[in-house]
């Protein structure tokens, strides 16, 4: 992770090194886009009349799942990993629907933040039992799955709820110009805000160290612990902001937690993310999930059975994942 | 260590320390006191249920899920993990159920196996020649099983057949008033796995792989071919543990063992199997899916509701794990 890179060239030679660096950087991330871009013509091939309407409805699908990539990131970067993420957006999703049913538009602003500090609440439980009781990340935050799962059936037996107008009109819609749907503009302006500024501090540095190597993370001094706790605060921000999309989008809370956690995990590993922790960002999970959304409309499209669409959904995550792994096994051979 | 090295007296496991020791060695005893002391909770909490008739029933129960959590525990041992065993057991259950009208039972059985052990062999490569990680590989072919599954669903829906009554008594009767049948499948299996693990040098190996890779490849192990009969084991042994939930709920559905497959990893890592590799055994395991299965029938005596039900469960894994932790490491 060094910022600086000095080749002893000449400084034309030297940008176009600086851009290849870049490139190697990042090539997993590029080829995502590239497959995307891919993706999208295959789409206006299968279907001309392809357009605003199909963009917008595909960022409202996106929007929750993508936020839940970026929470899985944010855990997994720390080589932990949330199972508890799909609960944590359940929890969310029905508190924020329950408490601005029939409320006025103005409270929802409370509420809003309120539900936020709740998601850091959820995340800080889960950071400080993985911490002080040194049991394994992941059974941890299997057992809270039921936890969070379980409290949000208290909440809310049954779907039902409201969502404030502006908050659903936040994710509705075009903005500016009918191709650039409001969900994407908010998608990107949030992580835009609260990722890039971590990644860029000395806890963003911190949790890239304790994610390649905890041992030499403790003995530069880095808080392995506190990085821990920190890292599960932010999967649990990012949760309650997929859990406040699911509220917002769909208008009303629903109790039981969706396929999240497990789409997160997988799409986190389309992201270029290592599960051992250290490498990646968030852009590539939120490019998978897009691409995983889009596959999807395109095999409606065709008129795929739903059932073959969730067979083609796991051989894509199994077939990219095993091309990844083969690609870096020839780098290493060479 | 302190109590090592102290002169071998007979007082010596009666100090604290001595008693860490000999849970270190042995954490078999504080999960067996573990199960004791739930055992008479649930006495206190309802007198009466604790009967030889009951004991059978939570055996009944705990069967099944100590199948699944031994491909966990096997799989743990190489630092893996099967979340494909959910899918796989609803599917081998499902396939027998919609086949045996046709075929006849014995046939529909191997072809359920079959088709297991091919879902465990398309893993087991994935894990050990592609170097997949083993949560990923096992994830996506646990959506490509279910949603084949669904499919032959769609395509069988005209043929009215159901759970055959063989594997309905093989999976819920109770003989003598405590005696599970499923025990007769269960005790040998269980008794090859523990075979395997402590007596061949597969077991070895599995251990040695989880332990250190690296160190196990550099002494001619070869890890592709031990992974992959070992997640084709895995997909087979839950086959099998379908064909129990099947006979034991006497119903026959493409998601019927899904809820059983979290429950499989806990029990799995309450009984001492590390999810990092290298340590664990299976007599561990079963009395782990003995602990949940007696944790969710006190639970459920209680009358909360299933929110509630749900906040125990989690709470207490996380409890009853953090104990364990505490009490054999140092």
């Amino acid at each position: 992770m060094s910022t600086t890179f000095d080749t002893p060239t000449k400084t034309t030679g030297r940008s176009v090194a600086t851009l290849a660096l870049i490139v190697r950087r990042n090539i997993w991330t590029l080829g995502l886009i590239g497959i995307l871009v891919l993706l999208v013509v295959v789409t206006k091939i299968i279907q001309p009349s392809y357009g605003p309407a199909g963009i917008q409805g595909l960022a409202i699908s996106v929007l929750p799942l993508a936020l839940a990539a970026v929470a899985q990131t944010c855990a997994v970067l720390a080589r932990g990993i949330d199972l508890s993420i799909g609960s944590m957006m359940a929890l969310t999703s029905v508190v924020s629907a329950t408490l601005m049913a029939d409320r006025s538009e103005s409270f929802a602003i409370i509420v809003v933040i309120g539900v936020l500090v709740l998601g850091l609440i959820l995340g800080a439980v889960n950071g400080a039992l993985v911490v002080f009781t040194r049991v394994p990340d992941i059974v941890v935050t299997l057992a809270m799955l039921f936890v969070w799962a379980g409290a949000a059936l208290l909440v809310l037996n049954t779907p039902g709820g409201g969502s404030a107008q502006w908050l659903s009109a936040l994710t509705r819609g075009p903005l500016f110009s009918q191709w650039v749907p409001r969900a994407a503009v908010a998608l990107l302006v949030i992580v835009g805000i609260i990722w890039i500024p971590i990644r860029r501090s000395r806890l963003g540095i911190s949790l890239y160290a304790v994610g390649s190597d905890p041992l030499a993370a403790f003995r530069s001094g880095v808080s392995v612990s506190r990085t821990k706790i920190f890292s599960y605060m932010l999967a649990g921000l990012f949760s309650a902001m997929a859990g406040l999309s699911l509220t917002a989008t769909t208008g009303i809370g629903t109790p039981v937690p969706g396929p999240y956690t497990l789409m997160s995990v997988a799409a986190v590993v389309l992201g270029g993310v290592s599960l051992a922790g250290g490498t990646g960002g968030v852009f590539g999970p939120i490019v998978a999930v897009v691409i995983l959304s889009l596959l999807r409309t395109d095999m409606t499209f065709l008129n795929v059975d739903t059932n073959l669409a969730t067979v083609v959904q796991g051989l894509i995550l199994v077939g990219v994942v095993m091309v990844g792994s083969l690609i870096q096994m020839r780098r290493r051979e060479t | 260590m302190s109590v090592a090295e102290a002169p071998a007296t007979r007082s010596r496991w009666l100090t604290a320390a001595g008693i860490r020791a000999l849970f270190r060695e042995r954490p078999i005893i504080p999960l067996l006191g573990l199960l004791a002391i739930l055992i008479v909770v649930s006495e206190v909490i309802r007198p009466g249920p604790v009967s030889l008739n009951w004991a059978g029933v939570m055996i009944r129960a705990a069967v099944p899920l100590a199948i699944l959590a031994g491909c966990q525990t096997m799989t743990m041992l190489t630092a893996g993990i099967d979340l494909s065993v959910g899918a796989v057991a609803s599917m081998s259950g499902f396939l027998v159920a919609t086949l045996v009208g046709d075929l006849g039972l014995p046939v529909a059985i191997l072809i359920a196996l079959a088709v297991s052990a091919v879902v465990g062999f398309v893993n087991g490569v994935g894990a050990g020649v592609f170097r997949v990680h083993p949560l990923i590989m096992t994830l996506g072919m646990s959506l490509v099983v279910l949603g084949l599954a669904n499919v032959w669903q769609l395509l069988r829906v005209q043929t009215g057949s159901g759970v055959p009554t063989e594997f309905r008594q093989l999976g819920a009767n109770i003989e003598f008033g405590f005696l599970p049948v499923s025990l007769i499948l269960f005790v040998p299996l269980a008794l090859i796995i523990m075979f395997l693990l402590n007596r061949t040098g597969f077991g070895r190996l599995l251990y040695a792989i989880g332990d250190n890779e690296v160190a196990s490849r550099l002494s001619g192990a070869k890890s592709w071919q031990v992974l992959t009969v070992l997640y084709v084991i895995s997909a087979v042994l839950a086959g099998i543990a379908g064909f129990l939930y099947s006979g034991l709920t006497n119903v026959a559905s493409v998601t019927l063992a899904n809820s059983a497959l979290l429950p499989s990893v806990a029990a799995a890592v309450i009984g001492g199997t590390s999810i990092f590799g290298g340590r664990g055994n299976y007599s561990g395991t079963m009395i782990g899916a003995l602990i949940l299965t007696v944790i969710s029938s006190i639970l459920s005596s209680l009358g909360y509701p299933e929110a509630v039900r749900q906040i125990l469960f989690g709470a207490m894994i996380v409890f009853v794990a953090a104990a364990y932790t505490r009490i054999t490491t140092d």
